[in-house]
């Protein structure tokens, strides 16, 4: 599948202030950081919630970011597996302890179908019963094919089915970037 | 990865990556919701033409935390005592749409059999075939001495430059076998001790070193780990068969004993296929000691298999993954 050179929707600068927003609206929502949790979805989705831990302690002392951020891995509740390549299976941190009775915020880089969402929520109730479930992602690109949204969205970015978006971050990439490709043509 | 019929198969890469997801599946045991949803609506057959305690339970316990639906076969009870060929006995089960065969035959090649004759279009795992093989096996030794001696984070890691000696019965255990495979390719250096009677001839072409003797090898080559072999008397044909003269002249000069582990390396630890003939190959007091990781190889067991079941089973079928 060919790619294109691709688009800049996002700087990192654009990154940066859209966390800091998405920070303050979780907190606002919740009425402080109390019970909350971060859960990043492998892979990008991880360092997203370190830097939004990172945002909300900065604005809420007293909130221990090593007690309240995980990663949750949900290639095992995919429902495409049979599909593709043979998927690498990502680690999944639960902090210490457990998610029972947390308010869970799920951070991923971008909102597509809503089927790793899916697998998220099958993964989270395997691991415990949360107070309430909610969604942060960088960007939403909308093209759902399950009843899901985001609670906190970085940028709404409308695209065609045909176009790729991606997300490259400092700790993953080298570099922080929103990109927007047009794919010439399927395999 | 379609089918696992032998250690020799694997690259370094392949045998990382399948003890690397092997520590994810450790870690999705310790929750109290053990079971996945991965291979939900797949079949696993159990094919066991030969006895076993540990590989088939594990096995069977793979499949079920994968959510796979399993079946468990035994020739006794089955159309085998009626005679029934086993490229027939697979094309019944091939009718019957199975995903994966777990094999484990008393002849050697009988899994690569099943899986090139085609017969069927499932993926086979061997689960020990004769003397030859018995991948799944020294998958499970290598994740437990690479959690002990390869430091804190196992994780990516090969076994380099670690010192494995196994000791006893080579001549019948597929165990050595796929254990001298693997483990080299993981990068250790393997040493084999037994009793000259015991050993198959042509293991000066394999990639290891030998010894007759066992004092000598503990003292020149120290492991860090020490895998004693069960005496496997079922294929030898009176008590001890000719191969040595008694059992106890077998554990004086090839028994682990409390003074033999005294003698290892302080880290060292000692492993044991299982299941163990207390008191011939391995003392009480060496099978339940604090060096001893014999009951963590077979927990790791459980973690190989899902590892190694979500590897052949999962991805598109027919197409060769990566």
């Amino acid at each position: 599948m060919a790619v294109g050179a691709g688009t800049e929707v996002l700087t990192g600068q654009d990154i940066s202030r859209a966390l800091q927003r998405i920070a303050h609206e979780i907190l606002e929502k919740n009425h402080g950081a109390a019970g909350l949790m971060l859960l990043g979805i492998p892979t990008r989705g991880v360092p997203l919630a370190a830097r939004l831990a990172d945002v909300i302690g900065g604005i809420e002392a007293g909130w221990e970011a090593g007690r309240s951020l995980g990663e949750l891995d949900v290639t095992m509740y995919r429902d495409d597996l049979n599909r593709g390549p043979i998927r690498p299976l990502g680690a999944t941190r639960i902090p210490p302890g457990g998610i029972d009775g947390a308010t869970v915020v799920l951070v991923d880089d971008v909102l597509y179908s809503g089927r790793t969402i899916r697998a998220a929520l099958d993964a989270i109730a395997d691991i415990g019963r949360p107070k309430a479930v909610r969604l942060a992602v960088l960007v939403d690109r909308g093209h759902r094919e399950l009843p899901i949204r985001a609670d906190y969205v970085g940028k709404n970015l409308p695209t065609a089915a045909d176009e790729r978006v991606t997300v490259k971050l400092q700790e993953t990439d080298g570099t922080d970037v929103v990109l927007i490709q047009r794919t010439e043509g399927e395999r | 990865m379609k089918h696992l019929l032998s250690a020799q198969d694997l690259t370094r890469d392949q045998a990382i990556q399948i003890l690397d997801i092997a520590e994810e599946m450790a870690a999705t045991q310790a929750r109290e919701v053990k079971k996945l949803p991965t291979l939900r609506g797949q079949t696993v057959v159990n094919l066991f033409f030969e006895d076993s305690t540990r590989t088939r339970i594990s096995f069977e316990t793979a499949a079920k935390r994968l959510s796979a639906d399993v079946i468990n076969f035994s020739p006794k009870g089955s159309s085998v005592s009626k005679g029934e060929s086993l490229k027939d006995t697979v094309l019944t089960l091939g009718a019957m749409h199975t995903d994966a065969i777990v094999v484990r035959h008393y002849a050697s090649g009988a899994p690569y059999n099943i899986a090139h004759a085609g017969w069927t279009d499932a993926c086979v795992i061997n689960a020990g075939d004769g003397t030859h093989q018995h991948p799944t096996q020294s998958l499970l030794d290598a994740m437990t001495m690479r959690r002990h001696l390869m430091g804190p984070t196992p994780v990516g890691q090969d076994l380099n430059g670690l010192s494995i000696m196994i000791v006893g019965d080579v001549l019948h255990s597929r165990v050595a076998r796929s254990g001298v495979d693997l483990f080299t390719t993981l990068g250790a250096k393997v040493t084999l001790v037994a009793p000259a009677t015991l050993l198959p001839i042509g293991v000066d072409t394999w990639p290891c070193g030998v010894y007759y003797d066992l004092d000598q090898a503990l003292r020149e080559a120290p492991p860090d780990a020490l895998m004693m072999l069960r005496v496997q008397k079922e294929r030898m044909s009176a008590a001890g068969g000719g191969f040595f003269p008694s059992p106890q002249e077998y554990t004086r000069d090839y028994g682990l004993d409390e003074a033999r582990l005294a003698a290892l390396q302080r880290h060292a630890i000692v492993l044991h296929p299982g299941p163990m003939n207390r008191g011939l190959e391995i003392t009480s007091g060496a099978a339940d000691g604090a060096r001893s990781v014999i009951v963590e190889q077979v927990a790791n067991g459980v973690a190989v298999r899902m590892a190694v079941l979500y590897l052949t089973m999962t991805g598109a079928k027919g197409k060769v993954a990566a």
